[in-house]
């Protein structure tokens, strides 16, 4: 059981991709590419976990607790609000696709100009 | 003045805050000005820790939160020179742009500069950090920012769907980094680059770390485009407005290739030190990149695309300098990153020029358009020349000593390559010029005279000081690098520096700063045979740009000859669709070609 939560953030990678790569819907390209994001969350979770640990706040608990390592919590927050603000920027792309193109279609979203 | 490190990204997050705020209310000018001045002083301070660097990295500690006892606790910006040469890179790039928009673009341009401004900010901390995590923090915001304005024209089908393109493509390279920094951390507990190097010292890498190692070069290979992760990067560059185009191909895709050669020497180069195969491996890469960047550059009639394949073919070269994983080999390409950068802001602003004027970035329709601006073609063609690294452009000198470090470490090919691709990239910017501005080529007699009465109307008579000069000083620029006193010794004690882990290390964790030990006689560098081949590489490039012109003119057997190639390069082509699909596949494609090849090497 040890190896679950990597095998998981493996599989939220993969199928994240596939998704991306056979998508024929923006906002579904979307929500796959935050599938494969979560990837890493669990990833960085998974690697500070501490089994039998509490939560790290040092306020009321006798020095030497076993506690679960802050420093993961901190950086899958900031990987949180990163993945926010793309999610975001992207899907406001989206709207602007669908509105001045009328197309969600990856695939049939201007092609490429040259030749 | 302690903080310093710290000042050029906060100043221009700073007023980029501001100037978001005030948008409304701010008037044009005012704002034109506050980014301008912010873009300037950016560079000045990146100048002066610059300066402050040469003589062993400037260390500074947020909040004061020193290491103790060896071990980083808080969070480091570590300047040393080839980051500072970087980020100033950048900042010369973003005044030189924001210069050429004093005229130009007139959308809504407070929140553009906004963009820019945190942009810059990005690159620069990029550049500046010492710590891995904020390396991708940095990593993030300069991405965000450029995927916002590669799309800033939503109206351009082509921009919207370059830019999702490139957010999509970047955004998994991003995600593959962060599991490589997870990785990492979970081996070692740090996220200090100098820490993580010390942690991983000494011991040949296990498996977890080669993992980790194929996860944070391929994501960052994402952002150089390297071949086959490069598939995102022409609708994206081409298509974005002038003003961030500069940026983005003169200092984007090499920010990945620093982040490469960054991290690889900080933390990975003491467990893959034996490993032989590994230099094989990255030049593979190297020359694919140049090679496939350089013919795709020859194929194309959009000026702005053409710049963007030369881009890829151009870091399929610096790539190769540091391929050789020695520090001659970095300084060179060290310099060539610099002044390429330079070169192709350059010719980047020429194209928003001639876009501007004549209302059209196609070779074809501009076909002799551009007889009343020669002083424009020769500005291409000096910008040709650089591309191709004829001295004393600083092309040249990168050239030159990156010749020199292959030579050392036996791979004297690699000039065949350099004198190749430089022909490829100068034959496809000659050819356009000769056809813009001359009126050369076969279809440039049908289609030479203007072709309305109106156009005369549409066309600006003058082209504005504040466009045309950036484009100018750039250039110079970029000579002045080829014709500074000493500035190759300069590059190769940067680089010994640079590929110095134990000093690294010492200086971020133990604070010793000490002058760089004397790194040997420098000999003398060998000018003329890199001057030979930099003038093969130019009449090359011309010979190709003139048979492309004019191809009746050629020999029967040559035609033949050229016809042969023609299924190559529909194929090429074909392989280009600007897919979003298709280009994650080859980026999943590309990832395992690159971890098969790692694990032979590493058996």
């Amino acid at each position: 059981m040890r190896h679950l939560p990597y095998m998981v953030a493996a599989w939220l990678l993969l199928i994240g991709l596939y998704g991306v790569v056979t998508s024929r819907n923006l906002v579904h390209t979307i929500t796959c590419l935050s599938v494969a994001q979560s990837s890493t969350y669990i990833l960085l979770l998974s690697v500070g976990f501490e089994r039998g640990g509490t939560a790290p706040i040092f306020l009321d608990v006798p020095v030497g607790t076993k506690a679960v390592d802050p420093v993961v919590g901190a950086l899958t927050l900031t990987d949180i609000v990163v993945g926010a603000t793309v999610s975001a920027l992207l899907l406001a792309l989206a709207v602007q696709a669908d509105k001045h193109h009328g197309s969600l279609d990856p695939e049939r979203l201007g092609k490429a100009q040259d030749d | 003045m302690d903080a310093l490190p710290a000042l050029p990204v906060a100043l221009p997050l700073l007023v980029a805050a501001v100037l978001v705020g005030l948008a409304p209310v701010c008037p044009r000018r005012v704002a034109d000005s506050a980014a301008l001045a912010t873009a300037a002083v950016v560079t000045v301070l990146c100048l002066v820790l610059l300066a402050d660097s040469l003589d062993g990295p400037v260390v500074y500690w947020f909040g004061g939160w020193t290491p103790r006892e060896g071990i980083a606790l808080g969070v480091a910006f570590t300047v040393d020179t080839v980051g500072a040469a970087v980020a100033t890179l950048a900042g010369v790039l973003a005044t030189a742009a924001l210069t050429f928009s004093w005229r130009i673009f007139e959308a809504v341009r407070t929140l553009h500069h906004g963009l820019m401004l945190v942009f810059l900010a990005g690159i620069v901390g990029f550049c500046l950090s010492g710590d891995l995590f904020n390396m991708f923090v940095f990593y993030e915001l300069f991405s965000v920012a450029a995927y916002a304005l590669a799309g800033y024209r939503t109206t351009d089908p082509g921009s919207v769907r370059g830019a999702l393109n490139f957010a999509i493509t970047n955004s998994v390279g991003a995600i593959l980094v962060l599991g490589g920094i997870a990785l990492l951390y979970g081996r070692t507990g740090a996220l200090n680059l100098a820490q993580l190097g010390e942690a991983l010292a000494g011991r040949p890498a296990d498996r977890l770390v080669v993992v980790a190692f194929l996860l944070l070069m391929v994501g960052f290979f994402v952002k150089a485009a390297v071949v086959p992760f490069h598939f995102w990067l022409a609708d994206a560059y081409a298509l974005a407005p002038t003003v961030v185009g500069v940026l983005f191909a003169g200092v984007v895709s090499e920010l990945g290739l620093y982040a490469v050669v960054r991290v690889y020497w900080t933390v990975f180069s003491s467990p893959l030190d034996r490993v032989e195969g590994l230099r094989g491996v990255l030049l593979l890469g190297a020359v694919t990149t140049a090679l496939v960047g350089g013919a795709m550059c020859l194929l194309q009639h959009h000026l702005s695309r053409m710049l963007a394949y030369a881009t890829v073919s151009h870091v399929g070269l610096t790539l190769a300098g540091f391929a050789l994983l020695g520090p001659a080999g970095v300084g060179g390409a060290v310099l060539y990153l610099v002044a390429d950068g330079m070169v192709k802001g350059s010719l980047f602003i020429s194209v928003g020029i001639v876009d501007h004027h004549l209302r059209d970035v196609d070779e074809r329709r501009l076909a002799g358009r551009g007889r009343h601006l020669p002083w424009l073609g020769a500005l291409m063609v000096a910008g040709a020349l650089g591309l191709a690294g004829v001295p004393p452009f600083g092309t040249f000198l990168g050239k030159a000593l990156m010749e020199e470090a292959a030579l050392e470490t036996g791979h004297p090919w690699l000039i065949g390559l350099f004198v190749a691709v430089a022909a490829l990239t100068s034959a496809a910017l000659l050819r356009a010029t000769g056809r813009v501005f001359l009126g050369l080529g076969s279809r440039a007699r049908a289609a030479g005279a203007p072709r309305s009465p109106d156009e005369a109307a549409l066309r600006h008579p003058h082209v504005h000081a504040t466009q045309a000069l950036p484009a100018v000083l750039l250039l110079a620029g970029a000579l002045a690098l080829g014709l500074a006193p000493r500035l190759a010794t300069e590059a190769e004690d940067a680089a010994g520096q640079f590929t110095d882990r134990p000093a690294y290390a010492a200086a971020v964790l133990e604070g010793t700063r000490d002058p760089a030990p004397p790194a040997g006689p420098h000999l003398p560098i060998q000018l003329a045979a890199p001057a030979l081949w930099a003038a093969v590489s130019a009449l090359g490039g011309l010979g190709l740009a003139l048979a492309a012109l004019m191809p009746d003119r050629l020999p029967t057997r040559l035609r033949a000859g050229a016809r042969a190639w023609r299924p190559a390069a529909d194929l090429l082509r074909g392989l280009h669709t600007g897919n979003l699909g298709d280009s994650v596949t080859w980026l999943v494609v590309g990832m395992a070609g690159f971890g098969t090849l790692l694990a032979v090497v590493l058996r």
